[in-house]
Formats: structure tokens, sequence, C-alpha cells
């Protein structure tokens, strides 16, 4: 019979079924920060279990660190951060589970150190205590984010109890106009079938404008599935998928390798396989994108105006946009080039890859920071991106046009470290949640993609990243 | 985890959609490394004036009296009963925590994230999905009638109302039976520790590049 993708991960994975609709699956990798983990690593002492396969897990910190300098983990200020820190490497040094610390040049966000290492290849089941693992799909990977008690389950047993989702296919075909990037893609599909539009499901992207797009790009895409409510978003192995994994440090290496691929080539949806729900979208019809609201699916085309409550039928919905208007500050019917930026974040596990930070300087070189913008922060995804970047001279690029070039996080995604939007700050922000209070207290988010954020910088408020080189600054 | 048989209470109201995990618990009270102690600042930015922080003596902070759950009539308060897409956003878990730390036992929405409503099972909460017409028949009882009440008989699956009428709902067999027994899931698994193992010795076979040491 005809599977698709999501299919034959769950069938490759199956230990056992149970009578009740239940199941059983084999866990390949386990992905562990120190914000979510705490607590599993107690439960494991208090039962006095040890965990099941320790090379399966790789442990990183992101969420809690400092961007800027520093070089351990007693130079964090805050008391609950640094102890949260020390507790993982407590707990990964206790369990001997490896961990890139810092100072490790590994050192990053989970999602961007797991496939930059090649801890995470096409086939496997992925799993973090965290909603963007998602991310990891783009490699073919059944990827998703979990709870601390799972994380616990998944330590002791190498298995997740789990019920079989639904299957979803996004289909994007045709070609991406200029200056449309991956983001647009995901926050268009979003703004399309909202942020609960994929409850239940695993979610494939395919047709032709997802596989024209880079591994970064669909990693992008994959990484915000959890915003349309797939918590598992994934894509088919091509070439690219195989180029991508090709030489990384933890990927399997001679005959190994070979036998890899020829498995991984059969990590696409069969022809006639059957998709329970299906999206199909054209690429044409998506413009840059910028998030108005406090959800992720009041996302709207950058040369739109913003939309009318009274014009919204559902009841629920039009208090929903009603009270995002309170807390954004915004008018309805505004343009929303209109809208000024005060702070902008490029970074986060959506976008802080090598290829997002070249889109940004692309942008910024040779120009500056507008005077009303209080701070641009480029915050890379991980050791290794920030090194790649500064040989290829962007953190230059970025420090002449008055950005600040930081150490490798999760920063002001979710403001968990020093680094925050103040009460009634606008931020044009790359990554992958507008929620109240999300980027800090009050703060006011808008996603878009790098390009658009690095413009939103230089021209103070958002501009129209397809109409940017010839405007008038 | 504790059991859930019968939760008999009275009912909150939080008349919002996409109600997400950063509204839930905000990211500064995820530092603990603990379980426990959550509730104080459940919504926090939405109960209080001013802005939370670990480790503070709450009652002395400024009480938002909008808001629904500081209102004198929801005051012990164990099942909420919300909008659609409950829960969505971060994996957290520290949101079940903080909501049965502050005493929800039970949630009542059309809908909830994925993650959300996994991680409730696995602390004791019964996550029920009613349509959106109960829902909102629900809404316009609780907010019309002081000291409205509810019960919920998970081994039923009924959620019953003060005239007595019941409101059947689903649930998973195994989840089901989960939490009317209050059963670990990971004594559970090991029970099948051979399987495990057997399915290792398999697929070390056919991709032996996985198991990395």
């Amino acid at each position: 019979m005809a599977r698709t993708l999501y299919d034959k991960l769950w069938d490759a994975h199956l230990v056992k079924q149970r009578d009740d609709g239940s199941a059983l699956i084999y866990i390949d990798r386990q992905i562990i920060h120190e914000v979510t983990s705490p607590q599993a690593f107690e439960g494991l002492r208090l039962a006095g279990r040890q965990p099941w396969r320790v090379g399966s897990n790789f442990a990183t910190l992101d969420h809690n660190v400092p961007t800027t300098p520093f070089k351990n983990a007693s130079e964090i200020e805050d008391d609950t951060s640094r102890i949260q820190v020390q507790t993982l490497e407590d707990n990964t040094r206790a369990f001997g589970i490896r961990e890139f610390g810092i100072g490790d040049v590994r050192q990053g966000i989970v999602h961007v150190m797991a496939p930059e290492q090649g801890a995470v290849v096409p086939g496997m089941t992925v799993v973090c205590g965290d909603s963007h693992t998602s991310t990891n799909g783009a490699l073919a990977c059944l990827a998703h984010g979990i709870g601390t008690s799972e994380v616990e389950h998944v330590l002791a047993t190498q298995c997740l109890v789990a019920k079989k989702m639904k299957n979803m296919l996004v289909r994007v075909e045709g070609e991406l106009g200029a200056g449309v990037t991956a983001k647009d893609v995901v926050l268009h599909i979003i703004g399309v079938i909202g942020t609960a539009g994929g409850n239940g499901h695993a979610m494939e992207f395919a047709g032709s404008a997802i596989r024209s797009l880079s591994m970064e790009g669909r990693m992008t895409i994959c990484n915000m599935s959890i915003e349309a409510g797939a918590r598992a978003g994934m894509v088919a192995v091509d070439d690219i998928t195989i180029d991508y994994v090709r030489g990384r440090p933890f990927a399997p290496k001679g005959a190994d390798w070979d036998k890899a691929v020829d498995y991984w080539r059969t990590l696409v949806s069969d022809d006639g396989a059957q998709f329970d729900t299906v999206v199909e979208i054209n690429a044409a019809d998506i413009k840059p994108q910028v998030s108005w609201g406090t959800s992720p699916e009041m996302v709207l085309p950058v040369d739109a105006t913003l939309p009318i409550p009274e014009q919204e039928s559902d009841a629920v919905k039009r208090s929903g946009m009603e009270r995002a208007y309170q807390y954004m500050g915004l008018t309805p019917g505004m343009k929303i080039t209109d809208i000024k930026v005060d702070r902008v974040f490029i970074g986060s596990c959506t976008n802080s890859r090598i290829e997002d930070l070249r889109a940004a300087a692309v942008v910024a070189k040779g120009r500056k920071k507008a005077d009303n913008v209080k701070q641009v922060l480029v915050v890379p995804g991980s050791g290794l991106v920030k090194q790649q970047a500064e040989a290829e001279g962007l953190d230059k690029v970025f420090v002449e046009a008055g950005f600040e070039w930081r150490e490798p996080g999760c920063s002001m995604c979710l403001a968990m470290n020093p680094d925050k939007l103040l009460a009634g700050e606008h931020c044009a922000s790359t990554s992958n949640r507008n929620f109240e209070g999300r980027q800090g207290n009050g703060g006011r988010t808008h996603l878009v993609s790098p390009a658009m954020a690095a413009a939103a910088a230089v021209a103070g408020h958002f501009v129209d990243i397809r109409d940017f080189d010839s405007r008038d600054l | 985890m504790e059991k859930f048989i019968r939760e008999d209470g009275l009912v909150a109201p939080l008349d919002r959609a996409n109600v997400d995990t950063d509204q839930i618990i905000p990211k500064q009270f995820l530092k603990s490394i603990k379980r426990s102690g959550f509730g104080p600042n459940l919504f926090d930015e939405w109960r209080y004036l001013d802005e939370g922080q670990p480790g503070q003596d709450n009652s002395k902070r400024p009480l938002n009296e909008d808001f629904v759950l500081n209102q004198s009539r929801y005051q012990g308060a164990s099942i909420l009963l919300a909008r659609r897409n409950f829960g969505c956003g971060s994996s957290r878990e520290h949101a079940p925590w903080a909501l049965l730390d502050f005493g929800f036992r039970a949630i009542i929405a059309p809908s909830f994230a994925d993650i959300f409503f996994n991680n409730c099972f696995k602390n004791g909460v019964l996550p029920i999905v009613v349509s959106e017409e109960v829902a909102d028949e629900l809404f316009s009882a609780v907010q019309g009638k002081e000291g409205y009440r509810l019960t919920v008989d998970l081994a039923e699956q009924k959620i019953i109302r003060p005239d007595g009428e019941a409101i059947a709902f689903e649930i998973d067999a195994f989840r089901k039976h989960c939490l009317l027994n209050g059963l670990d899931d990971i004594g559970l698994t090991l029970q099948v520790a051979d399987s495990i193992r057997e399915y290792e010795a398999s697929r070390q076979q056919r991709e032996p590049w996985v198991f990395i040491e």
C-alpha cells in the first residue's frame, strides 16, 4: 500500500502496538537543554533509574545563556539562570551524557546544533523538551517537542507512548517571487490555515517551491509547523538533504554512508499515498509577511492594511483581534509600513543559520540602523554559525551598520536571558512567536524574515523588501 | 501521579481563544528546577498589574481586578472552561504544573494544542474536548449564575450539569486507564523492556549508524 513519509517513519519505529490504539515508538535521538530537563533528571534519580542508551542523547545550553561573552556558568548574573545552567552541567556529568557546554564552539540553540553536528540524520525519530523540535523534520525525520515527563520517559526507556497522528500535506507549487523567503512561506501558510490548522496532524511540506529551498530554508518552515498547530513538520529526502548531511561529524561514514543513502532515498511519500488533509498553496501568491497581532495567524503581506474587527464574523476571532489591537497599540486600517520599530532581533531557532545571517547582511551592507531604532541584536544560532559568519566578514557588516553581534543562544526569542523588550516597544523579530509578553513583559513582536528585519532596522519602520533597493531612505 | 476519578467543582470561565503556554506560565518562572510552586504565577501577566519575578512574595503584588480568576465568585475553582486551541505554543510542562498547583483538575475546551494536551495526562489533569456549541452553552451558564459547578466523572466519561443533564466526552482508553489509576508511564513501559531490546537489535542491523556511543 502507498504510504506517506510519516507512515514510513512511524512504521519503522513502532516497537509495540497496543490494543487500545496507543503505541510504543522508539526514539533515536533526544536533544536536551537546561530548561525542560532538570525535573526529568530528578525523576530518574528518585526512581533509581539510568538512561536506557546514553549515547542517543545530546545536550547543550541555549535558553538561559547570556549573549555577551562569558567563560563559565559562574559568570551568569541571574541566580536562577545560573542554577539552571549548572544543573544541566551537573546532570550530564552525573549520567555521562554528551554536552556541548559553555566555551565549546558546538554550543548553540538545540535545533541549530543537532542538524549541524549530523546528530540528526534522515529517518530518525527526534524529540526534545522544546516545541520547535519540529525543525529537524526538514531532514525527513519524525521530530517533535515533548513535555518534561516524556523527557524522563525517553531517558529511561528510549521510547515514547504515542498515538498515530493524521497525515497532512501542504503543497507549495510554483516559483517564489524575489524577496520572498522560507519564513514568508511558513507565515503565509499559518495565515491561511490558522494556528490550530494542523492540530492532530503530522505535516509534510512538499511541492516545487519547497524542493527549491536549501536545508536552512526547509528547517525554517518545519520549525514553525508548531505555530500552524502541527507538532511535527517534515520534508522528504532529496539530493539537497543528502548533500547537507554528508561529512557532518556524527553522520555515517564509509560503507555505512552508502547504505544509509540508499535507505534515505526511500524516505518520500509514495505516489498515491493518502493524506487526511491537503492544503494547496500557490507560491506566486506569497508576499513578504509581517505579523501584526498576538498570534502567529495574525499575519499579513507587508503591503496590506490592518484588518477591521467589525468585518470578522466569528465572535471568538473578533474578540481576539480586539484584544490584540489593545495589546499591540495599533489601529485597524493602518498600513503595515507605517508601524515604527524600536528594536530588531535577528536570531532564534527559526532564523539564525548562516543563510539567514547572509540575507540580513546583504540588506545591512553599507547602510546604518535608523536613529529611532534603539537596538539591533544579531544572534547566531551556534558557535559554528558564528565562526562561519565571521570568516565571511558578516560580523563587520553588522557592526558597521550599528547592529550588535552577539554570542549564540535563544536570546530575545523568549527573553529568558538579559535580552528583552521593554513594555510598549515594537520589535521586528525573526523568531517564531508573537505572543503577549513573549520577548519581554509588554513587548510587541512582529514576525518577519531576516531580510525584512534588517530592512526595518535600517528604515526605522517596516518596508517592503521587494522595493527596498530603489527606496529613498 | 495523583489519580483522577471524579471532580465536583466550581467552574471558572476563561473566555479567549488560543491561550498560549507563555500566558499560562511566563518564561521567567521556567528557571525553577522543581515541579511545584508554579500556582501563584499561573497567568501571571494577566493576574497581576506588575511584572512578576521568581521568588517574589506574590501576596503583596497589585492584582488585576478585571481578570476572571481574581473575581471573588471564582475563588476555589477546580474546573477551567476555555476556548479553542487552549495551550498552544511552547511545550513547557510547567503549564499543566501551574494549572494543577493553582487547583485546576479539569479543563474543558473545544480544542487543545497537541503537546499541552498530552502533558496534562502526565500530571493528573484531565483535558476534555467538547463541541463549540456545548462550550458556548457552558460559558453562558457559568457567567450567568454565581457558584456554577460541574461534576466530571471520568469512569463514566461524562460532565454532569447542576440539573443532572450529562454531556458525554471521548478519551483514549490508555490515558483513561492511567488517570483512573494514577499510573506511572515509565513503569508500564519497562514491563516490555524485552520488546524494546528486540526492536533495537533489528534496527541495529538495518541502521547501525543510528546507534552511536
